[in-house]
C-alpha cells in the first residue's frame, strides 16, 4: 500500500503545489477533487510515476502561463493528465471524446 | 467540496461544466478498463482532505536550526517566514524553547490551531480537560505527556485565538550536527511543535 497521504504529492512546492486553505486541500468543484483522486490513484497502480505526471503538469503549467490562459489549477491537471493517458496509449482521444458526449445528453450517467 | 456531490446527475440544474463532463466521461472509461476503481478515487480524496499531517510546521522548524537569519526572521515575524517557505493563510507566532524556558500552545476557548503548519489537532487538544488543566498545572500536564522539566524551567502558556496562532520551536537535540535539514525535520514531531514533547536526537527517536 502507497502512504496516503504520500509526501512526494501533498508537499509539491511552487506552481504545481496544491491549491489550499488554512492547510487544507481545496476542491471547489466535485469535479476536482475527483481528477486528483483518479491521478493519485493511478500512479499508486502503477499507470505511471507520480514524477512523470508531476512533469506533465509542469509543462501544461507554463504553456498556460505563457500563453495567458485564464484557466485554473485542475483544468490545467485535467488536460496535463488527459496527456499522459493519451501519450501512454491508456485512453483514446476519440473514444474520450464519444463518452464525454454520451454524459452529456445524458445516455449514460454511471460515476460520481 | 461538501454539498457538490449531490449537484451531479441532476441535469435540470444549471448545466453540468464541460470540463465536469470530461472528468465523469474518463473517470468511467477508466473504471472500465480497471486502471482505477470508484472506491480507491473516494479514499484518496478523503484521505488527502483530512490528513495533511505535520510535515509544513517539521520543515520551518528545521529551516531555523539551520539558518540562523532565518530563525531571526521566524521568531520577529512568524506570518511573513512560513511565507517564505511557501505556507500561509495563518497569522503565526513562533515561540522558541532555550534554556530555562519552555513553551506550551493551548487555545483555552476552543481549538485554534495552526492547521496549515501542523495538519489537524489531535482530540486532546480539543478536550475541555487539556483546555483547563494546561494553564492551570502545565507542569503537571507536561509530566503526563513524558515531559519532566526541573522546577527551574520556567513555563510559558500561549493562548491561540482565531486571530493569532502560536507554534513552538522546539530545541535542536544534541548530536544532530551531522544532519541534514530534511533529515532533522523527519525529527520534528506535531507534539514538539504544541510544547507537549521534546525533539529527540535520531537514536533515541528510533526506539
Amino acid at each position: 500500500m502507497e502512504p496516503v497521504p504520500s509526501r512526494e504529492i501533498a508537499d509539491m512546492t511552487g506552481a504545481v503545489a496544491l491549491p489550499r486553505k488554512n492547510g487544507e486541500l481545496v476542491f471547489d468543484e466535485a469535479w476536482q477533487g475527483r481528477i486528483f483522486g483518479m491521478t493519485v490513484a493511478m500512479s499508486h497502480e502503477a499507470s505511471f510515476e507520480w514524477r512523470e505526471f508531476q512533469a506533465q503538469l509542469i509543462a501544461e503549467i507554463a504553456h498556460a502561463e505563457r500563453e495567458g490562459e485564464a484557466s485554473s489549477y485542475y483544468e490545467r491537471w485535467l488536460h496535463a493528465f488527459e496527456r499522459l493517458l493519451t501519450d501512454k496509449g491508456l485512453v483514446d482521444r476519440e473514444a474520450l471524446a464519444e463518452r464525454t458526449h454520451e454524459f452529456e445528453t445524458g445516455r449514460r450517467d454511471d460515476v460520481f | 467540496m461538501s454539498g457538490a456531490h449531490g449537484e451531479h446527475g441532476h441535469h435540470h440544474r444549471e448545466p453540468e461544466s464541460v470540463l465536469s463532463l470530461r472528468v465523469r466521461a474518463l473517470e468511467s472509461l477508466l473504471v472500465e478498463k480497471k486502471l482505477v476503481a470508484s472506491e480507491a478515487i473516494d479514499r484518496i480524496v478523503s484521505a488527502y482532505e483530512e490528513d495533511i499531517g505535520p510535515h509544513n510546521g517539521a520543515k520551518v522548524v528545521a529551516r531555523a536550526w539551520v539558518d540562523p537569519a532565518y530563525k531571526q526572521r521566524l521568531l520577529t515575524d512568524g506570518t511573513a517566514a512560513i511565507e517564505e517557505l511557501g505556507f500561509g493563510g495563518v497569522d503565526l507566532q513562533v515561540v522558541e524553547n532555550k534554556a530555562g524556558v519552555h513553551n506550551l500552545v493551548v487555545c483555552t476557548l476552543c481549538s485554534c490551531y495552526p492547521h496549515a503548519l501542523i495538519g489537524l489537532p489531535p482530540v486532546w487538544y480539543k478536550s475541555f480537560e487539556y483546555r483547563s488543566r494546561a494553564v492551570r498545572e502545565p507542569r503537571v500536564v507536561l509530566r503526563e505527556f513524558g515531559v519532566d522539566l526541573p522546577e527551574s524551567v520556567e513555563i510559558r502558556i500561549w493562548d491561540s485565538s482565531a486571530e493569532l496562532r502560536y507554534l513552538v520551536l522546539p530545541e535542536r537535540p544534541a548530536g544532530t550536527e551531522g544532519l541534514s535539514e530534511a533529515q532533522l525535520a523527519e525529527l520534528v514531531s506535531r507534539d514538539a511543535m504544541i510544547g507537549v514533547a521534546l525533539v529527540r536526537p535520531p537514536a533515541a527517536a528510533a526506539r
